[in-house]
């Protein structure tokens, strides 16, 4: 899956991001358990998991705006919070808000380049990039929610830093918007960075990430690449569109196939291929107006696999 | 056309990172203040504010000059003159004015949540504190320094119409000055330092409000106990250094110049140092 990428380049192997056994408490419940987990260069990350299931709690723990209460997490191998400047070693988005709305999109940021000995012209460059040149003198106070994505990843690039992690970064953004995250992502990635991103949406990842790491009630789940992980679901589904629903469902589950009818002359099957369904038809001479492979199974398999989290979480407290 | 510009090196080790300055912090920190509009404003009506009580005061003891049947010289050894350069009243606004700010400029980045953008880019969570307090010293004392400085020119500019001003080498004038002008900054780190601790507006507001002004009013120093207490606040301290002459009639418990400005420069450093220590271990 990473071989259709460019290869990491050299010198990046330091710069990971190592969890490891980290854990955060409040009170009696436990946000984050034993979360042991390697971000590596090279890579578009996907950070997944339900509503709640401890992903910002672990961002911030990364950055050193939380404090652990067991266990270590270190980027480019040292705790975040010694380094004495942070945006040339990691650039980070957490929530668009994170702004005071009272200031202009360059002031906001002129600040930030300031504190970290950044020159001043990389503000205009970073606003060009995140598409912000023409609104770089309004108030952030006016901006959308897809703007202020477009602040905060411009800010995250501001230092030019081998580490990026982004919490949620395609909400609220226009399909162009999404579509230039991805292709800046992969990019970064491409460069031999080391890319986080969280989302409580597969559908979000799919086309965003190539490694992944799933949790749920704060504990790990998956650490894989994104092919791996669709395996463990139930498999591809087809859709298939026939006029003849009733010779090719008895077919095809004859084959091995679970098939369900979804709407009309629509067939929805797992447990076969697209490949092997056309054979099959050709076969036995029944004709198909569509074949279709979906990659929802991504979704599935993300659906199965954190619902079984939760569900072991909940038996298990009671 | 998906490349991020021609700006990306190849990132390795960042190599190139110059070393870290805490001057960089004051300038970021100084962008920071003077990029919110509402800044200028504060500052401005508050001065026009704390101005305003100390002018009217004045107008009023000029315009009725002649009803109240003392001569200059009886008003000037009253301390009547300096009384009128910065009244008590003129101290309330300015430490309510300046106590707001300084507690706003902690507050609203715990409020839009910016502190977490702050310290996702400066992980040296004191040196950023301290930068804060830094700025925030320095601003409020220019601008404590121009609000003092253009009441005295005014007051006494209006008292001399009946002879009754004095000037800047009168005794005790120039301590008058300093110590109302020192009472801004004093305020607003008092208040920065109550927002880095409570970390909400509206309560960092009141308990700086209480602080600077509620208790002083409440403590009376008429018993040695409470007496000590108000001794030990920047309000009373700050009517120590102003009242000329001193002690005046009714004082129980005296105290003197050299313990009003220690009172003084102990706000002024724990301030700093509490807004440091509440940032320093929790979790933002």
């Amino acid at each position: 899956m990473a071989g259709c990428r460019a290869a990491p380049v050299q010198g990046t192997v330091g710069q990971v991001i190592e969890l490891n056994q980290l854990t955060k408490r409040y009170g009696q419940t436990t946000a984050v358990r034993d979360l042991t987990f390697t971000v590596r260069p090279g890579h578009v990350t996907g950070f997944l998991g339900p509503n709640g299931a401890g992903k910002s709690t672990t961002l911030r723990m990364i950055l050193g705006l939380n404090t652990p209460s067991s266990g270590t997490v270190t980027v480019s191998g040292r705790p975040f919070r010694d380094r004495t400047r942070g945006l040339r070693h990691v650039g980070a988005l957490l929530d668009a808000g994170d702004v005071h709305g009272g200031r202009t999109a360059a002031a906001h940021l002129a600040a930030l380049a300031r504190s970290n000995r950044i020159p001043r012209q990389r503000v205009g460059e970073v606003l060009r990039e995140a598409g912000l040149a023409d609104v770089a003198r309004r108030r952030i106070a006016g901006f959308s929610l897809g703007m202020r994505q477009r602040l905060g990843i411009a800010a995250a690039l501001l230092g030019d830093p081998p580490v990026l992690i982004f919490d949620e970064p395609l909400n609220g953004l226009d399909p162009e918007g999404v579509k230039w995250v991805r292709e800046l992502f992969r990019s970064l990635a491409a460069q031999g960075r080391t890319v986080f991103v969280s989302s409580h949406l597969m559908s979000e990842m799919e086309h965003t990430a190539d490694q992944l790491i799933v949790i749920g009630k704060g504990q790990l789940i998956a650490a894989e690449g994104l092919a791996e992980f669709a395996a463990r679901g139930s498999g591809l589904s087809v859709s298939v569109r026939t006029p003849d629903t009733g010779s090719l469902t008895a077919l095809l589950t004859g084959a091995g196939g679970v098939v369900q009818p979804a709407a009309g002359d629509l067939l929805t099957v797992t447990g076969l291929s697209a490949d092997r369904i056309s054979e099959l038809a050709f076969q036995h001479r029944i004709q198909l107006r569509e074949l279709t492979t979906h990659a929802a199974s991504l979704e599935d398999a993300f659906m199965q696999l954190t619902a079984a989290s939760v569900e072991y979480q909940a038996g298990e407290r009671r | 056309m998906t490349a991020p510009a021609a700006t990306t090196t190849i990132p390795g080790t960042p190599a190139a990172e110059p070393r870290a300055r805490f001057r960089d912090l004051i300038a970021a920190e100084w962008l920071k203040l003077w990029s919110l509009r509402s800044t200028r404003w504060s500052l401005l009506i508050s001065g026009l504010a704390v101005i305003a009580f100390n002018v009217g005061i004045t107008y009023n003891t000029h315009h009725y000059w002649h009803q109240q049947h003392v001569s200059p010289a009886q008003f000037i050894a009253q301390g009547g003159p300096l009384l009128d350069a910065f009244t008590t009243n003129a101290g309330f606004i300015m430490m309510i004015a300046a106590g707001a700010i300084g507690s706003l400029v902690i507050t609203s980045e715990y409020r839009t949540g910016l502190i977490r953008t702050t310290l996702a880019a400066v992980p040296a969570r004191r040196s950023v504190m301290a930068a804060k307090a830094a700025v925030l010293a320095v601003v409020m004392t220019a601008f404590g320094a121009l609000v003092a400085a253009i009441s005295f020119g005014v007051t006494q500019a209006i008292l001399s119409g009946v002879h009754a001003g004095v000037s800047v080498s009168y005794p005790g004038a120039l301590r008058v000055i300093a110590a109302s002008a020192l009472l801004a900054p004093l305020s607003a780190l008092v208040g920065a330092a109550l927002g880095a601790v409570l970390r909400n507006s509206a309560a960092a507001a009141v308990s700086t409000v209480t602080l600077l002004v509620i208790i002083p009013i409440a403590v009376s120093d008429s018993r040695h106990w409470s007496a000590l207490l108000a001794h030990a606040l920047p309000f009373p301290a700050w009517l120590r250094l102003t009242t000329v002459p001193y002690p005046q009639a009714g004082t129980h418990f005296p105290w003197t110049v050299a313990g009003a400005w220690v009172v003084f420069a102990g706000w002024a450093l724990l301030a700093p140092v509490a807004m440091v220590v509440a940032v320093q271990h929790r979790d933002q």
